[in-house]
């Protein structure tokens, strides 16, 4: 057994330490929010964060997070930045087939979290890695832009 | 107001959602026939099941449920459909409530698809626009006539507005919930009076997406998060090349993993079942399949575009003719010939092909993001010698599609259901397929080859076109054949093209259409992805050849296609056209674009800027839109339509291809088949023509048109044309 802390909460798991992150999230804890993408940390929409940190849980070893604090999106709108960048993106309509945007949320929470008024440079770069096929990347930017000023 | 819950569940669930809190309002889809009570078309008694063509369940709770009988893949019609309904109820928004509708045509079919249930083709809002405005009209009715029931007052003096009914002249007012139950006791009308489009409060305005909450706070359900007791997760084992079969396997390795609950044959393939996803990737790995390649599919995309390079030289089957294009091209002062290369494309949804399936002894259910019920109920019968009724499918959020999930072969539920057959039903199973899966299972946009020749006379008018299209059938073989195919001719091969709306006297388009062992499939605007393509940046070789502006070319050669002409005036004028492009650096290159293309009956022009640096990259800076696609039901969704339609277009012109080598696919996920990234992503502004013509589609029409768009705006920049896809230019 390996014990996790998910969403400020112990969770205890029977799989090989080698299972990805993501799968264990999924399938062992039923949390399904986080999304698989691509399986090779190129896509994104399995962004969680691992103390604090943005992480791609497609590639995150169970070995590596055990005992770390993981966030996901469903303990995202816990925090501040979540709460404003869940809010951002409602109010703009953000999503279209939303597959991705679990992924692009953690990675914009993380972001704020670090960066209080990122510059749209500072947003392209930390937004880098997540797909979005649907093209929603200017309404994210746009979301992202108005979290930041709605953060108190 | 953002209270949306998306009943989108399982069917248990569903049942469950029902039994406590609804009655019904049943609203057959042709009003003109509907049936009085008793005869099916009445109103429903307290089950919570809903009669026959029914798209609205107004509960004892005051919610208003619409059901949609359209797939969500991300286009808006859990919110666009829902809409029609709320405005022609008078509902308030925040109590309406969105459910995907059950597979059954004989309610739920597509109008434009004859009697089968699907989405595609834009069709959704088309559609639907009269059928679930009159599903709202005449369950508003019957809540006016039970409030005129109870009030004892004439009908004519309840008005409702945002879900209130209200009785003016004697200050009374209640809601639907405490009208449903009497209401539903209620005949049907036999006509309902639609409103007059000047008294609409949410058609043509922005509501709030339905969906937009469960998607950004990881609660929405998609096919990939369905579990159900005791289900397997099954990955399956492909042939590198298409149409190799598996020889005999030797199983134990993969049985041997942790978690491997069986390993099983299939006609394309060997499937591990395992407890979890990761278990059953293990198992797939260690399993190691030999390949019957004896018909199997072994040419490199090299050696097909070569065989449709020969076949061009050919004449083809007549597709359109005008005039007399040969001759015309005789005589012509200045000819011009350009030929054009299109790759294979991949859908590349974000969710990867998946379906869940459970057997039982009377029949089938399936859990998928179902966009082609009626062509995947008759499949998975056929798999299972069972009635197409007998497969019940639950309607799921798609994580994209753009046309994928609609495949006329229904290839990957009917694998799913051929692995859950295999194992005698024993347990339900969740066929997933990796990114590698899913890159590498053909169902490709087709690739193309045309050539194109046009003769201008002495003043430089347009009096020739001869255009020749090479490239496999998307239809050929499927259900679809017979209604789309006509005399050799698939029309999803030649449109855009054969309807070119240029004022051309003599006009030839031929096509020739090779079978291939690579299967192919519609890809978001189908034939428009590379007829717009060839078309519209000829259309500026021409221009320069005449020394004419290619604005006013194509405002001249439209004089007689008013739509299409006041769209390509509207993006010339948000783009100020006639205005120069001003560079920021010393040696940046500049260029501006413009292409107009109709597809599915919506008609865009957009107007592309680009910047070509000195070392030979280059960006497209600004996209101007403009689209005319009748009345806009929801503004921002068309919006966010024309945003994305342009991103999924600007991905292949920048970065698709699939090819493939000796038959082997060579892509096979996000490395090497690249999506567009937020730095890649233009400033886009939509312009939408006023109208209050019928809707017609927006999520595929504005991706055709951003290709050229930006092609020609290449072209001003560098001056060399761009004649194959994905763009690549020299420094």
């Amino acid at each position: 057994m390996i014990t996790l802390n998910v969403n400020g909460k112990p969770a205890s798991v029977d799989a090989d330490p080698d299972t990805p992150l993501l799968w264990v999230l999924r399938d062992h804890l039923g949390m399904t929010g986080t999304k698989y993408g691509c399986g090779m940390a190129l896509c994104g929409a399995c962004t969680v964060h691992v103390n604090g940190q943005p992480a791609r849980s497609c590639s995150t070893p169970l070995s590596a997070a055990a005992g770390k604090r993981i966030t996901t999106i469903e303990g995202i709108g816990q925090t501040k930045e979540g709460r404003v960048l869940q809010e951002a993106w409602v109010a703009n309509d953000v999503p279209q087939c939303g597959y991705c945007q679990s992924g692009q949320i953690m990675s914009a929470a993380a972001l704020l979290a670090k960066v209080k008024r990122p510059t749209d440079a500072e947003i392209e770069s930390a937004m880098g890695g997540n797909v979005c096929r649907c093209g929603t990347y200017n309404r994210i930017s746009l979301a992202v832009r108005q979290a930041s000023r709605n953060i108190k | 107001m953002n209270a949306f819950e998306i009943v989108n569940l399982s069917r248990r669930d569903f049942l469950k959602a029902g039994a406590g809190l609804t009655l019904g309002i049943a609203v057959p889809d042709a009003l003109a026939q509907m049936a009085g009570p008793g005869q099916g078309g009445g109103s429903v008694v307290a089950t919570g099941r809903l009669e026959p063509n029914a798209f609205v369940r107004i509960g004892t709770d005051n919610t208003v449920t619409v059901i949609v009988k359209h797939l969500e893949m991300g286009q808006g019609t859990y919110t666009g459909l829902p809409t029609l309904v709320a405005e022609e109820l008078d509902a308030d928004w925040g109590q309406i409530r969105v459910e995907g509708a059950p597979a059954d045509a004989s309610r739920y079919n597509n109008l434009l698809l004859g009697p089968m249930q699907g989405t595609g083709g834009s069709t959704a809002m088309a559609n639907s626009f009269e059928q679930m405005r009159k599903a709202g009209a005449a369950a508003r009715a019957m809540l006016v006539a039970a409030a005129a029931e109870r009030w004892n007052v004439a009908p004519d003096s309840i008005t409702i507005a945002r879900g209130a009914v209200m009785h003016l002249p004697s200050n009374r007012r209640t809601n639907f919930g405490q009208l449903a139950a009497n209401a539903a006791k209620l005949p049907v009308p036999q006509e309902v009076k639609l409103k007059d489009p000047k008294d609409f409060v949410f058609i043509g305005r922005r509501v709030t997406r339905t969906d937009s909450r469960a998607k950004s706070n990881g609660t929405a359900i998609y096919t990939q998060d369905v579990k159900l007791p005791g289900m397997l997760t099954a990955l399956v084992a492909h042939p590198p090349r298409f149409g190799a079969k598996p020889k005999p396997f030797d199983a134990a390795r993969a049985k041997a993993v942790k978690g491997v609950v069986d390993v099983v044959a299939i006609p394309q393939g060997v499937a591990v079942l395992a407890n979890d996803f990761w278990s059953a990737k293990k198992g797939r790995d260690a399993l190691a399949v030999e390949w019957d390649e004896s018909g199997a599919f072994k040419l490199g995309s090299a050696e097909i575009m070569a065989q449709y390079r020969a076949l061009a030289a050919t004449p083809g089957l007549p597709a359109r003719k005008e005039g007399d294009p040969a001759g015309a091209l005789a005589r012509a002062a200045k000819t011009l010939e350009a030929s054009y290369e299109f790759p294979y494309l991949a859908h590349a949804c974000m969710e990867p092909m998946n379906c869940v399936v459970k057997l039982s002894a009377d029949g089938c259910e399936i859990w998928n993001g179902e966009q082609f019920q009626s062509i995947d109920q008759g499949a998975v019968a056929a798999v299972l010698a069972m009635k197409p009724e007998q497969v019940k499918i639950n309607m799921l959020f798609a994580g994209g599609s753009f046309g994928r999930r609609a495949n006329p072969q229904a290839d990957y539920v009917v694998e799913a259901v051929q692995i859950a057959k295999a194992i005698d039903g024993r347990a339900p199973v969740k066929l997933v397929w990796t990114r590698e899966d899913d890159m590498r299972a053909g169902y490709y946009r087709p690739m193309y080859y045309h050539a194109l020749k046009a003769g201008l006379d002495a003043q430089g008018n347009l009096i020739a076109w001869q255009h020749r299209i090479v490239g496999q059938s998307i239809l050929g073989g499927t259900a679809f054949e017979g209604m789309m195919v006509k005399d050799g001719i698939d029309a999803t091969s030649v449109e855009g093209a054969a309807n070119l709306p240029y004022a051309v006297p003599n006009l030839g388009v031929e096509l020739h259409s090779p079978r291939m062992g690579v299967p192919v499939q519609w890809w978001r605007s189908v034939g428009s992805t590379h007829t717009a393509f060839s078309t519209e940046t000829f259309l500026d070789e021409l221009a320069v050849a005449a020394g004419k502006d290619p604005f006013q070319v194509r405002r001249a050669l439209l004089a007689k296609s008013p739509r299409h002409k006041a769209v390509l005036e509207m993006a010339a004028a948000e783009a100020d056209w006639s205005t120069p492009l001003v560079s920021a650096r010393v040696g940046d290159r500049r260029g501006r674009g413009i292409a107009v293309h109709e597809s599915f009956n919506t008609v865009v022009a957009q107007v592309a800027e680009v910047t070509v640096r000195r070392d030979g990259s280059w960006r497209v800076d600004r996209v101007m839109c403009a689209v005319d696609c009748g009345l806009a039901v929801n503004p921002d969704v068309v919006r966010a339509q024309m945003e994305g339609g342009i991103a999924f277009g600007l991905t292949a012109a920048l970065h698709g291809a699939i090819t493939l080598k000796d038959g082997v696919v060579e892509q096979s996920n996000f490395h090497d088949y690249m999506p567009l990234r937020m730095h890649e992503m233009p400033r886009i502004g939509v312009y939408i023509v006023r109208s209050n013509e019928k809707p017609t589609g927006v999520g595929e029409p504005a991706t055709p048109v951003i290709a050229p768009a930006v092609a020609n705006a290449l072209f001003a920049a560098t001056g060399k044309p761009i004649r194959s896809l994905p763009i690549r230019i020299q420094a």
